[in-house]
């Protein structure tokens, strides 16, 4: 089988990924299956999912060459696709507004969504807002608090948001609580899930939604540089915008596919949310997948500076693609994302998201390993300006 | 016969219903857990339902997320429950015992390993609740080999043409499942599940036991009057939270009483 193909008929991407729920939630992912499998075929759905993100996310989104970064980074030229620019400030909104068509066209008039850094969350939001939707959004008490710009974004657009203050008060108790939330209202309510990860058919539908990044690329790169980059670095924290710039370009076997996960602390010190490169297989939130896991398999507790990558399993095709030796997977620490955050500040004028940081990071790293006339496309999943205050703490300043 | 199926018949004989509590293990107290499980079987309980603390019990509402949390802080683990079971059976070879959790801390230890230990420590059911048959291929069939009973839920949602699909994997009973939620919501509606019960056993020969928003004994002689068992989980857990310590065992055997009156004031 190509590995493209996948996942097969019940989500499975090897031995990962899968349904692993509760009885209560296996007829609705049915149907949700069943609905997706007929959208995908309808020009109809797809031509509106098209016009949505021209005309509302404002794609295809640019391919930047940073030129002074690359400079400074001394080796290979980095580009960055603009995910940042999109409508809502990251790649995340590409994946609401396909699921709010199913959801429509699924006549559920409710949805909910969980949310880390609150980027999901907004992009819920707003797609509740503009088809006229109820939204609620669970998030952990923990980002409710470390993202507070979000969070009143999130209000302003007219959702709920209900902090969640169960197990370690962060994206994944949020996902736990979405899912309850699912299971009883299961018959009104739409589950908007953020990532490349959870049951069948979700990691399927989220990086169809999201392949438009990585299709836009496989256009674009040429265009700047002549032919594709020779590797693609993004991060990963269930996997959404990694797997949506990586996918189109499996085929590509010139391309070295790169995610980059939350070193946290450093890897030595445990404090991280790098399941890929630390962890081991296990079943959680409905799939199975690398997982950082204790003794007994219990979940432990994960530690990034950036919300958005506190998460501790990730999208099961990244562990396919992992142990396929198709992607490689490495971890940047907190210290080595926020030396990257203040480059691309100071050097581009651009202010990215300290979850693409990440990315940013490993671009430094790999960069001077490689010629000049080298590219590295960086995805730079979102913008910064909702973590400045997370960035000021760390300088020790208040804003 | 399992334990499971020989309970079952013997209470059938006698034209009576299985009352099935639910707790924590290691809540609230590592050491207080078989004590409870005696204290349950003396006031009326037929078999035990023991939930395998997790950290991410995403189909548990708050008392039993809450009593998985307290049963982590006291660093019980699945290899705990097994000694717990193994340290009941000690006094005990008679009721059966359930583990009810979730797959991750099975998956881990390895679903042979963990069938061979769990059948030596004198387990007698398993309930993963995030394993639907789908994905038991294997696992139902460790299980069985080692003389486990694979349970299984149903619920409001199954379809009628799913029925028969899980009572082809599973064993011992079939759990269920009373309302669309997590456990510990209250919004049964017996009326509603007996319609279902009426399907379900058209399709599987299986007892039934149903869970889920049963709180009381007027609602678990509601239940009794369709199902062949009665679960109750949330309501114990939550009596086993608000006792001052030292009463957990008393309050938890008064509230049984009740139950177990309503139970079997449905077969008179
Ligand atoms: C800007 C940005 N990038 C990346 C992520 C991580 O998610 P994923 O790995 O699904 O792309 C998030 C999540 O909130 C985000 O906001």
């Amino acid at each position: 089988m190509k590995l493209t193909d996948l996942p097969d008929s019940r989500g499975h991407f090897g031995p990962y990924g899968g349904i692993f729920v509760a009885e209560t939630l296996m007829a609705a992912l049915d149907e949700l299956r069943v609905e997706y499998d007929r959208a995908r075929q309808d020009p109809a759905f797809m031509a509106e999912f098209e016009y949505e993100l021209k005309h509302y996310v404002g794609r295809p989104s640019p391919v930047y060459h940073a030129k002074r970064l690359s400079e400074q980074y001394g080796g290979a030229q980095i580009y960055l696709k603009r995910e940042d620019l999109n409508h809502t400030g990251a790649h995340k909104i590409n994946n609401t507004i396909g699921q709010a068509l199913l959801a429509r066209r699924m006549g559920k008039k409710r949805v909910i969504a969980e949310t880390g850094a609150g980027q999901h969350g907004v992009a819920s939001a707003t797609v509740a807002a503009r088809y006229g939707m109820e939204c609620v959004v669970y998030m952990g008490a923990e980002d409710v608090a470390r993202q507070a710009p979000n969070v009143f974004r999130m209000k302003l657009l007219g959702a709920t948001v209900v902090p969640v203050s169960s197990g370690s008060k962060t994206l994944k108790d949020a996902l736990n609580e979405a899912m309850r939330d699912w299971v009883t209202n299961v018959e009104s309510t739409f589950y908007i899930l953020g990532t490349a990860a959870g049951p069948h058919p979700y990691p399927m539908l989220v990086r169809d939604f999201q392949c438009v990044i990585g299709r836009e690329c496989i256009q674009q790169m040429p265009e700047l540089t002549g032919r594709q980059p020779d590797a693609v670095v993004a991060c990963v924290g269930g996997g959404s915008n990694a797997i949506g710039v990586f996918h189109p370009y499996i085929p590509y076997e010139d391309v070295r596919l790169i995610g980059v996960e939350a070193g946290g602390s450093g890897i030595g010190s445990g404090k991280h949310a790098a399941p890929l490169t630390a962890g081991t297989p296990g079943v959680l939130h409905g799939f199975r997948s690398y997982l950082m896991q204790d003794e007994n398999g219990q979940i432990i507790e994960t530690h990034s500076v950036s919300a958005g990558l506190d998460y501790p399993g990730v999208g099961p095709e990244h562990s396919y693609l992992k142990d396929a030796g198709r992607a490689e997977y490495v971890a940047i620490d907190d210290d080595e994302a926020l030396a990257a955050f203040h480059d691309l500040c100071r050097l581009e004028g651009i202010i990215p998201a300290l979850e693409s940081s990440h990315a940013v990071a490993h671009a430094k790293k790999l960069a001077p390993t490689m010629r000049k006339d080298q590219t590295i496309l960086v995805n730079l999943s979102g913008r910064g300006d909702k973590d400045i205050n997370t960035v000021a703490k760390v300088a020790g300043i208040t804003l | 016969m399992s334990r499971i199926g020989q309970t079952f018949t013997a209470l059938k004989a006698q034209n009576k219903k299985a009352l099935i509590p639910f707790i924590t293990a290691g809540d609230p107290g590592k050491g207080l857990t078989v004590p409870l499980m005696h204290a349950l079987v003396e006031s009326g309980a037929d078999i035990i339902e023991l939930g395998v603390p997790f950290s991410d019990p995403m189909a548990d509402g708050p008392v039993i997320q809450r009593a998985s949390e307290r049963a982590l802080a006291n660093k019980v683990g699945l290899k705990d429950v097994l000694a717990m079971v193994a340290e009941f059976r000690k006094s005990n070879t008679t009721t059966p015992v359930v583990l009810m959790g979730y797959a991750n801390p099975v998956e881990h230890m390895g679903y042979e390993a963990f069938a061979r230990a769990a059948s030596t420590a004198g387990v007698d059911g398993v309930l993963t609740v995030d394993i639907p048959p789908e994905e038991s291929a294997g696992v139902a069939d460790v299980f069985k080999a080692h003389g486990l009973d694979p349970i299984f839920l149903l619920s409001p949602t199954t379809p009628e043409s799913r029925i028969e699909q899980v009572a082809a994997v599973a064993g011992g009973f079939i759990y269920y499942v009373s309302l669309k939620g997590v456990t510990g919501a209250a919004n049964l509606d017996t009326e509603e599940v007996a319609q279902k019960l009426a399907m379900v056993r058209k399709h599987c020969s299986l007892p039934v036991g149903v869970g889920f928003g049963i709180r009381d004994g007027a609602t678990a002689e509601a239940v009794a009057r369709i199902a062949d068992a009665v679960v109750v989980g949330s309501r114990i857990v939550g009596e086993i939270e608000a006792a001052p310590e030292g009463e957990c065992a008393i309050r938890v055997k008064h509230l049984l009483a009740d139950l177990r009156r309503g139970v079997d004031a449905a077969s008179k």
